[in-house]
């Protein structure tokens, strides 16, 4: 990544020198600035805790060392902030915006709020996260790398909502021909858990950090039972095991081994597509389309200088999960891959929706 | 005992960690921040945390901690100025104080009604903090029994807090409250996010309207204009009678009550997902029932105001035990302290599970920290209360303009949309009917906010309960009926038998003189006609999304059917008949020297000059007009007060980074801050 961002800046400044830019590539300085890094959510969400941690980093990081704040825009599921940053131009290089899974996916499903376009953006930063299926315990101890002893339990699960971050585990145990019937309308994955603890959901799951924090002592208090990670990606974008839950199968390995359930053709091709876009690259940082080049090579050589740091690896890991973070063109690619949903899986999600729930987005 | 064996060495240690100079120094930062924030109604907490996150990045946790829970402990203290003061209700904390409070101030016994509120506070903190050093170690598996049939069930126990509230006519009250509750349901449904009263062209319906505009409208804009409408001090005579020790011999006089009540607060703020919503109200029907003489509540009973305010800080400390036992916020400052609590030292503190084994002390170190926070911030409040008392005394007329300024500022950050100064408005608007025809406010914004949790519990009760029985009738019952469950209906059921029985004794509008039929009757008619509106429009939703649309159908029918029977008595009844109250006939209103219409267009310039110019200019413009014409005021007034409005908008706004409403220049040139 260091080479191509060497190689990326040295074209810009042979460009600049041989006169072919207009304007002399001025010296980027922040110096004195305030930056606003807007989250179109609450100050409560996980983007909130994912800003927070990277904005005092980034104000280290930028050259004039300016003040970075968070502002929490919140409202209509993400979708108001991020057509309010559909509207906004360059100024002078102090707007960040941040959008997370919950941005993407009405995107990706034609959400009739989404006046937004991913393609007009530029993306700086990138980083994703992984998620863990659960099991109580009476239910855990038939589960054997594979569903086919689940077969014939009902489960019951608190969903955010259908079309949310849950279409990913609802789509996967479907797939697996398990019965998760789910109860909508908790507010956050915090709750679910809860639901499960107090034995009124019988199956759940949550991200990585929230994983880590709330549902490993169930797991060694011998009330919960991993079932599967949803994966991650390797650089050819091959689905294998997540690097922070080594010893937990895929959902890929599961259903690899389940009776009916299929690694191939068009439910699983929906799955992974939305499993993309949804957990490795969960959250993305953007500047409005018409930031100059030289504005652009500044806040990626600061997310660079971050993820570079010696503590990053260490601290990192703590707060926002150890997941890679990718910077200027891995950035770009890791929007591709977040915002391409081919036809065929968009259909077949929004077919699912309306069969399985009910839900019609229009 | 072996419990306890852990419990006290680190009850030791806390102790020795919070009791160092400097630790003690950041409190009282915090302390002092959280009170300067607190000014700002509806946003204090929040914003003041928000701001101190940049700087918790590595901190020493035990200073961190300080800081943070100094600031967050003061906001339920510190709202209570507003709401006694000036009758706003700063957050859901001191809905019920304004009740008692507000009428206090109005007779000129603020410095007392303010005293007792932060001596109940205070001990309110305290009796929290005790109870939750033993209960902290026993709370998960109680906490774990409230399951969604219990949680429904207290939902619908602070709903019954109606049956007090409803005032002389107890079908007015109840239509109130379900008016309240379908104006609760407006916007995408959480369940299946089918759209109740609101399309997606209109954007801001979506998300349903905030708890911060509708107590801001109900309660602060009828009170605000009704003042300056008879242009006198807020303190009749403008004379402050019972001082500050008065209140704190009150407190001391209803020590019991204050104990139950804190009680209350600690219990009902440990049960995640409840919030503080219901927990003033409850509170604040305690205090009733247990009343010998009922007849002053509305009218500046002191006990209605020990009551709920000895309940909302003891809450906050009940409030810790979801938050850091389970990982899940109470509230929304403690969504953000969960997050700054990850980010302090080396980032190994994890609010969650593993908070009682790994960090105990640090567990006890935040318990106490908020106790001490609340006794700090408390002695500096009731230090504070007799000078800002004097406030009452000022013509109110000087003091208008500037609430209307608060009040604005506080509705647009609550979603930073011009649409929230509208809807501040249109529900202000709501607010002086219902004031007007003696509609019970407290039971409209009762059901406002018990709206959402009634709605989800019921459906995710139902839906959880349908999956039991169809494994067996008897695991079926055993969800539904657990023994939390049948000690919670019998004490709803007792509530709701003695509070019809009192309601007619407790007046909050004071005793409103009826008069003809015309006006009350064409409001009775707007309510239906929004409720027949909000019906046909709930129907509408298709039937696989039953979770979406049966709660709008099943109030809305019951909340019409009572209007309907109001219908019938007011053709019946003649002419004169309480159910015609009307504050326009006589009294404060009726003899007032300025028009409601007149006082209200004030109101309107503002918001409709800010979708011009933006909030600033149209401010400056306000302020100087209002002065100027209104008041009266001379040049040389006018520009020192409107300079100091301006000057002290820009100061907060900065501090804390927030943004005002720009308008329609702000669209066509660009403009620095504060302008843009």
């Amino acid at each position: 990544m260091a080479i191509s961002n060497f190689t990326r800046r040295t074209v810009v400044g042979l460009i600049a020198a041989a006169g072919l830019a207009a304007p002399a590539a001025a010296e980027v300085d922040f110096s004195g600035k305030t930056i606003e890094w807007v989250i179109p959510f609450s100050e409560t969400g996980g983007s909130a805790k994912w800003a927070n941690f990277f904005a005092p980093l980034l104000s280290e990081a930028l050259p004039g060392q300016p003040t970075v704040v968070v502002k929490f825009m919140p409202g209509a599921g993400s979708t108001k902030g991020a057509n309010w940053f559909q509207e906004q131009s360059h100024d002078d290089g102090t707007l960040l915006f941040g959008t997370s899974g919950s941005t993407q996916f009405p995107y990706l499903l034609s959400d009739p709020r989404v006046r937004y376009e991913y393609n007009d953006w530029i993306p700086v930063m990138a980083s994703g996260t992984g998620g863990v299926a659960y099991l109580n315990a009476e239910d855990g101890a038939k589960f054997d790398g594979s569903a086919n002893a689940l077969k014939d339990t009902n489960f019951i699960y608190g969903s955010q909502g259908a079309t949310r971050l849950d279409l990913v585990p609802l789509l996967a145990w479907q797939m697996l021909g398990m019965n998760v019937e789910p109860v909508f309308g908790i507010k956050g994955r915090g709750d679910g858990r809860l639901m499960f603890e107090r034995g009124e959901a019988n199956i759940d799951y949550q991200t990585s950090s929230g994983y880590l924090g709330g549902s490993v002592p169930l797991v060694e208090a011998g009330q919960a039972v991993p079932m599967m990670t949803w994966g991650a990606l390797d650089a050819d974008g091959n689905i294998v095991r997540d690097p922070t839950f080594p010893d937990i199968p895929t959902f890929k390995e599961v259903c690899e081994a389940t009776d009916g359930c299929e690694t191939s053709g068009e439910a699983w091709d929906a799955w992974k597509a939305f499993f993309v876009a949804g957990f490795p690259v969960q959250k993305l940082a953007f500047l409005p389309g018409d930031t100059p080049q030289e504005v652009v090579d500044a806040y990626t050589a600061a997310f660079q200088t971050v993820t570079e740091r010696g503590d990053f690896a260490d601290i990192s890991s703590k707060r926002v999960g150890k997941y890679p973070v990718f910077v200027g063109d891995g950035s770009k690619a890791a929007l591709q891959t977040a915002t391409n949903v081919d036809d065929d899986a968009k259909q077949y999600v929004l077919n699912w929706l309306k069969e399985a729930y009910g839900v019609e987005l229009n | 005992m072996e419990v306890f064996a852990t419990a006290l060495p680190a009850l030791g240690d806390a102790w020795g960690l919070i009791l160092q100079p400097i630790v003690l120094g950041y409190l009282v930062l915090g302390v002092v921040m959280g009170l300067a924030v607190g000014v700002f109604p509806g946003l204090g907490g929040i914003a003041g945390l928000s701001l101190l996150l940049p700087f918790m990045f590595g901190m020493d946790p035990i200073l961190g901690l300080a800081l943070m829970i100094g600031m967050v402990a003061v906001v339920p203290t510190s709202d209570t100025f507003a709401s006694v003061l000036m009758g706003i209700p700063g957050s859901s904390a001191s809905q019920a104080t304004v009740l008692d409070g507000f009428p206090m101030a109005k007779k000129g016994e603020a410095a007392r009604a303010l005293s007792a509120a932060f001596s109940s506070s205070l001990f309110g903190g305290l009796v929290g903090a005790t109870f939750l050093t033993m209960f902290i170690l026993i709370a998960r598996p109680i906490v774990l029994a409230f399951g969604l049939p219990e949680m429904l069930m207290i939902t619908i126990l602070g709903l019954s807090m109606v049956a007090i509230l409803a005032g002389r006519i107890p079908l007015k009250g109840v239509a109130a409250a379900g008016l309240g509750l379908m104006v609760g349901t407006i916007g995408e449904a959480d369940a299946g996010g089918s759209l109740r009263m609101a399309t997606y062209d209109i954007p801001y319906l979506t998300d349903g309207l905030k708890l911060v505009i509708v107590g801001l409208g109900i309660f602060a804009v009828p009170e605000i204009v009704s003042l300056l409408r008879q242009d006198r001090s807020i303190a009749k005579g403008a004379s402050l009678g019972a001082g500050w020790l008065d209140g704190v011999k009150d407190w001391f006089a209803n020590i019991w009550l204050s104990v139950r009540c804190s009680i209350i607060g600690v219990v009902v703020g440990v049960i995640p997902g409840l919030g503080g919503s219901v927990v003033d109200w409850i509170a604040y029907g305690h205090s009733v029932q247990s009343t010998k003489d009922k007849s002053n509540f509305g009218k500046g009973e002191v006990r209605g105001v020990i009551g709920p305010e000895s309940s909302n800080n003891a809450k906050e400390g009940g409030g810790l035990v979801p938050t850091l036992l389970f990982g899940i916020p109470g509230s929304g400052s403690m969504a953000i302290f969960i997050g700054a609590v990850a980010l302090l030292g080396s980032g190994d503190i994890e609010v969650g599970p593993s908070m009682l084994k790994d960090n105990l002390d640090i567990t006890y170190s935040i318990v106490w920290l908020l106790a001490l926070a609340n006794v700090v911030g408390t002695i500096l409040c009731i230090a504070a209360s007799g000078g800002i008392a004097k406030l009452t005394t000022i013509r109110f007329t000087y003091l208008a303009p500037f609430l209307f300024m608060l009040i604005s500022f506080a509705a647009f950050q609550s979603g930073q949309n011009f649409e929230d100064l509208l809807a501040l408005f249109v529900i202000g608007l709501i607010g002086i009917f219902l004031r007007r025809f003696d509609w019970s406010r407290p039971a409209f914004l009762i059901g406002f906010v018990l709206s959402n949790p009634v709605e989800k519990f019921t459906n995710q009760a139902f839906q959880i309960a349908s999956f039991r029985f169809r494994k067996s009738f008897g695991e079926g019952m055993e969800y539904v009926f657990s023994p939390i469950v049948i000690v919670l209906i019998l004490v709803t059921v007792v509530s709701v038998i003695l509070g019809i029985r009192q309601a007619k004794m407790i007046m909050a509008e004071g005793n409103v003189q009826a008069g003809t039929k015309r006006a009350p009757l064409i409001f009775l008619l707007v309510i239906m006609a929004y409720l027949i509106v909000a019906l046909v429009n709930a129907n509408m939703i298709p039937d696989y999304n039953m979770t979406d649309k049966i709660i709008p159908l099943v109030i809305g029918s019951v909340s019409l059917f009572c209007c309907v029977i109001l219908l019938i008595q007011m053709m019946r009844r003649p002419e004169g008949d309480a159910i015609f109250a009307d504050k326009e006939i006589a009294g404060e209103d009726a003899t007032a020297p300025h028009g409601l219409w007149s006082t209200l267009a004030w109101f309107a310039s503002l918001i409709a000059a800010t979708w011009v110019v933006g909030f600033i200019l149209a401010l400056l413009g306000f302020l100087i007009a209002f002065f100027r014409i209104r008041a009266g005021a001379s040049w040389q007034m006018t520009l020192i007060l409107t300079a100091c409005g301006i000057g002290f908008m820009c100061l907060m706004a900065g501090a804390l980074n927030r943004d005002f409403p720009p308008g329609l220049l702000q669209d066509l040139v660009s403009l620095p801050w504060p302008l843009k």
